[in-house]
């Protein structure tokens, strides 16, 4: 079996063995050993990828296998990874591990709710790992359905409608998005729905002009662009803690991702065209989300509109169309998807103990819980861009990069793009302040206990990953380059 | 006497056999004998499934009258099957309610089965006309097999008027269609087509029949009644089986007959598809019974299905038949599941659901399963037929229209969703006890459970009926021209040139594609 099928291969088999397990405690360690299994293969995927790299393979993508499967349409299971791909895939695994872990407790029912976590994880793998727009695009929404489930039977809150809404949102972005890439497909005059091969030939700019915004917005939708983040704030709210974690940290990404791997790169020349109408809207994003964290009194909320914000900074910096720019783009998924699956892990371990995530309700919890105060001191420096911590490393990426176009348009929106970070350590510390330190609110909390093994093994896995690259960015750093090449190359060709 | 034309009619002739023998069975059977009545059924109905599976040559009989090519084989094939598996569901009702019309039931469904293989096998209009009334007069009897529910009555009276009314309409086409071009044969009818008013009168007037039968808006006022006081396993043979026949007839007849006069039809159908799958989606919304929900939902299934008649290529009739086997494991499931739900607690409504997955899960994920294929979502087989259905009339250019059909997929993942929703979510104090179904609708809901999961992600079926198409294309007598450069599908303006014309758009080369996609009407002109 090919390499990379292996990531696709090990949930369904625990989708299988789940399937069959009987108690809480087989449910569990099928899980677990899947996640752990997961992890593996995913650290050995980062190594076999190195030594590729260092052994003088320059192709753009590694471990490539195909196999026809409607031939009628020229689709196939292609797969294959470049260095970002290597990275997205180390971020899932990093984040499925620690949500199985998250979910220790998970209740009701806890063999349902792992399946579909696996399913999720299915999804999740296999559209890192495809190179065919077909199976990419199954992939994506093999990972949006269970959300409906995972949210409205093991959520909080308003979760009926917080499920429901965004379910029907995602649906509808990969509605657009099955339009497009089927516009992709008939209108570049492919003969295979490999993206490698749709990038060998050209779609006339006309039709971009259509399929890049159908396109775009698509997987936009799932990376919180402007108009359409609605359903972040309600969702991430109501999800359970795992859930939350899997879906801001891995599944915004796979939103992010997209529109550089399918939108950009097949279609440069409308990115070009078009590019300034979303940069503006990431704009806006990035703001706005900073500015709505500051007024929120929910935890849950506070972190959902600090995504919103983040992922804005994604899209931002992809739409700039320069390595560093880009680069930091990147950089930012894997630093937001690892700070904010710190974040609702910690979030859920507070919400667990004081059953309260207003934050007009806590105070003083330093004190009581030292091991979750700290954690949430790190991620949330980590999220205001401290160095030595990964926020730093790509948010400096994104603004160097921004500020190197020359335009005042580009510029301007750099630097109102720049205050989101300012705006950030406001709700950052506001936060910080209010829970942690001061007066215990609540005399109910000192009765309260600090985290167990299972809650602190992810908190400390995911703490250990965002030094690591806070503090050694370059070898990232390397893979991004490479990967990026060809990208803003196209990119570049397309502009002049 | 040449005989050969009878062994390529041996589905139908061993159809009638076996309905002879059921017949006979039913008839002079000793008492004891006569319990063993269904499971005999059933296993002769395997065996006649097993006949119509025996690869059969693509060739024509009596004059012309009658058409075998792969397609129709295979979607006779897909028809027993669908039946079955309703006989499946039927058993434990039949003998607890209808003990002594057991045979009836069994005739009536077999015959109307019949009439829907002289339908899709049919060369000439007479023939086709036969078909459809044998297809629809014994269906009235089935709607109304309750007879001494008050319901079940009003539905058969319904389907009865409404098919006359609309069969009667489809014969006046007929005859217009007769005066415009002096035959009835679908293979000599493209010569004579011209597009006069007359001949597209005749046309649109004849498909009446066929919108009824897939009860696409505006010929749909009969459906929400009639599957909702129909037997609910009479409803699942109404929108799955006779939809099949339908589906697959409409894309033969306005391929083959009346391809030259695409540029009459192609409006018609644009229109029908977007109000069929609109409006019907806005009315399940608002449905509290589970038969009529599933009534409208599969409105708009319909209203999909149409896309790959509009696609009018190769891809679009592998479409349309893999949509079918798809809609039908689906829908026989969601309607099997109803079925049982509906004897244990009496009543059809949606709110008997809440909470049903705490006490019969298995009923709940087969019903969430078939509610997610229905509504497309990857893995289950409903993603890939949409797929491919989208894809094929993207390929012709109607961009517009399948963004509206997407868009429209979102609001029927809506009230899928609200179904999963009742089982899953909603929180239920005493939901509907635990209990056992029979045996034979558990085999039934086994089958149709692994055609809702399988079938899409294992290619070998879709890419079979691609071949198959692909060979019924070429080697019957199908009427759509050459394409020519500027027409995008060699719709409007090349002669037709009487032989194997080969499909224009056969080759999913993306070259013609191209350029289709800047020449048909619905795509805004990109050149500049």
């Amino acid at each position: 079996m090919n390499l990379l099928s292996i990531f696709v291969a090990i949930p369904v088999l625990m989708l299988a063995g789940l399937f069959l397990s009987r108690t809480r405690q087989q449910a569990r360690i099928i899980s677990a050993t899947g996640a752990s299994l997961l992890m593996v293969a995913a650290v050995a995927l980062a190594f076999l990828f190195m030594a590729e790299r260092h052994a003088g393979n320059t192709a753009e993508m590694l471990f490539t296998a195909s196999a026809q499967w409607f031939p009628a349409w020229n689709i196939g299971y292609s797969v294959g990874v470049d260095g970002i791909s290597v990275l997205m895939i180390l971020l899932s695994a990093f984040i499925v591990f620690t949500g199985i872990f998250t979910s220790w407790n998970i209740d009701p029912l806890p063999k349902e709710y792992f399946m579909w976590f696996c399913l999720l994880s299915v999804g999740v793998f296999g559209f890192f790992i495809s190179l065919d727009l077909f199976t990419m695009f199954m992939f994506y929404e093999v990972a949006l359905i269970p959300m409906y489930l995972l949210i409205g039977v093991w959520g909080s809150g308003k979760k009926e409608y917080a499920a429901m809404k965004l379910t029907l949102m995602l649906m509808g972005g990969s509605a657009l998005l099955m339009l497009g890439i089927l516009g992709i497909y008939f209108g570049s005059g492919a003969t295979s729905m490999d993206i490698m091969d749709i990038a060998q030939s050209t779609i006339p700019t006309a039709l971009q002009k259509y399929f890049f915004p159908l396109t775009f917005i698509g997987f936009g939708v799932l990376g919180a662009l402007f108009p359409f983040h609605t359903w972040s704030p309600d969702g991430h709210a109501s999800a359970p803690t795992a859930v939350s974690m899997l879906h801001a940290g891995v599944l915004m990404k796979l939103g992010g991702y997209g529109c550089f791997r399918v939108a950009m790169f097949l279609m440069p020349e409308a990115a070009n065209e078009l590019g300034w109408i979303f940069l503006i809207l990431t704009g806006i994003s990035v703001v706005y989300g900073a500015f709505s964290a500051c007024v929120q009194k929910d935890l849950k909320y506070i972190n959902a509109y600090s995504s919103v914000s983040h992922c804005g900074l994604v899209l931002f910096a992809l739409l700039m169309m320069n390595t560093t720019a880009m680069t930091g783009a990147i950089m930012q998924m894997l630093s937001h998807g690892l700070m904010t699956a710190l974040f609702f892990a910690l979030i859920g371990m507070i919400y667990g103990r004081t059953h309260t995530r207003d934050i007009r309700e806590m105070g003083g919890l330093m004190k009581i819980m030292p091991f979750l105060g700290v954690g949430y001191v790190i991620a949330g420096l980590a999220s205001l861009g401290l160095p030595g911590l990964s926020g730093f490393v790509a948010e400096m990426n994104v603004f160097v990069g921004s500020f190197q176009h020359a335009d005042t348009f580009h510029r301007v929106l750099t630097l109102i793009a720049v205050t989101s970070i300012v705006i950030t350590a406001v709700y950052i510390l506001r936060v910080v302040g209010k829970i942690l330190y001061g007066p215990v609110q609540n005399p109910a909390h000192l009765k309260l206990t600090d985290a167990v093994w299972f809650e602190r093994l992810p908190v400390v896995v995911l703490i250990l990953a965002i030094a690591a690259i806070g503090l050694y960015p370059s070898w990232i750093a390397d893979w991004i380059h490479t990967a990026l090449e060809p990208i803003v190359s196209r990119l570049t060709l397309a502009a002049l | 006497m040449d005989f050969s034309g009878f062994l390529l009619m041996r589905d139908e002739i061993s159809l009638v056999a076996l309905i002879l023998i059921l017949l006979l069975y039913d008839l002079f059977a000793p008492a004891k004998a006569r319990k063993a009545f269904q499971p005999v059924a059933c296993l002769l109905f395997v065996v006649q499934i097993a006949i119509t599976l025996l690869p059969t040559a693509a060739d024509h009989a009596f004059g012309g009258m009658y058409v075998n090519t792969p397609v129709a084989s295979v979607v006779k094939t897909l028809m027993s099957a669908g039946t079955l598996l309703v006989f499946l569901f039927s058993k434990k009702w039949l003998e607890e309610k209808h003990e002594i019309a057991q045979g009836e039931f069994y005739f009536l469904t077999l015959s109307t089965l019949l009439g829907m293989y002289f339908m899709v096998s049919s060369g000439h209009f007479l023939m086709f006309y036969l078909g459809i009334e044998l297809a629809s007069i014994p269906l009235a009897c089935l709607v109304a097999f309750s007879k001494k529910d008050i319901f079940s009555a009003e539905a058969g009276a319904k389907f009865i008027l409404n098919a006359s009314f609309a069969s009667g309409v489809s014969l006046f086409g007929m005859s217009l269609l007769y005066g415009g071009t002096g035959t009835l044969y679908f293979s000599d009818m493209p010569i004579a087509l011209t597009g006069t008013p007359l001949q597209i009168a005749g046309m649109i007037l004849f498909a009446t029949g066929l919108f009824f039968k897939m009860s696409l808006i505006p010929y749909h006022s009969w459906t929400a009644d009639v599957y909702q006081g129909a037997p609910t396993q009479v409803s699942a043979y109404l929108s799955v089986v006779s939809k099949t026949a339908a589906a697959v007839t409409l894309f033969t007849i306005f391929f083959k007959v009346f391809g030259v006069m695409a540029e009459s039809w192609k409006p018609v159908l644009y229109i029908i598809i977007i109000l069929s799958i609109t409006i019907a989606n806005v009315f399940a919304i608002r449905q509290k019974n589970i038969k009529r929900f599933l009534a409208y939902s599969s409105i708009s299934q319909a209203g999909y299905i149409v896309l790959g008649v509009m696609a009018a290529s190769p891809q679009g009739l592998t479409g349309v038949v893999y949509y079918m086997m798809v809609y039908m494991f689906a829908n026989i499931a969601a309607f099997g599941v109803a079925a049982l739900v509906e004897r244990q607690c009496g009543n059809t409504e949606i709110s008997s659901y809440n909470g049903l997955y705490k006490t019969n899960p298995w009923l709940s994920v087969l019903m969430m399963f078939a509610l997610f294929s229905l509504a497309g979502i990857p893995p289950f087989a409903g993603f890939f037929s949409k797929f491919f259905i989208f894809a094929s009339a993207v390929q012709q250019g109607y961009y517009i229209l399948v963004l509206i059909a997407l868009l429209n997929t979102i609001i029927s993942l809506y009230y899928y969703l609200l179904i999963v929703r009742a089982m899953f979510i909603t929180p239920n104090d005493n939901p509907l006890p635990n209990f056992r179904s029979d045996n034979y609708s558990r085999i039934a809901m086994v089958v149709c459970f692994f055609g809702i999961v399988l079938s899409g992600i294992v290619s070998f079926f879709y890419n079979k009926f691609d071949e198959m198409a692909k060979e019924s294309m070429e080697v019957c007598e199908y009427s759509m021209p050459k394409a020519t450069d500027g027409t995008a599908n060699g719709i409007a303006t090349a002669a037709f040139d009487g032989q194997t014309a080969e499909a224009a758009s056969g080759d999913a080369s993306a070259a013609t594609a191209t350029t289709a996609m800047n020449a048909t009407a619905p795509w805004p002109s990109t050149q500049e």
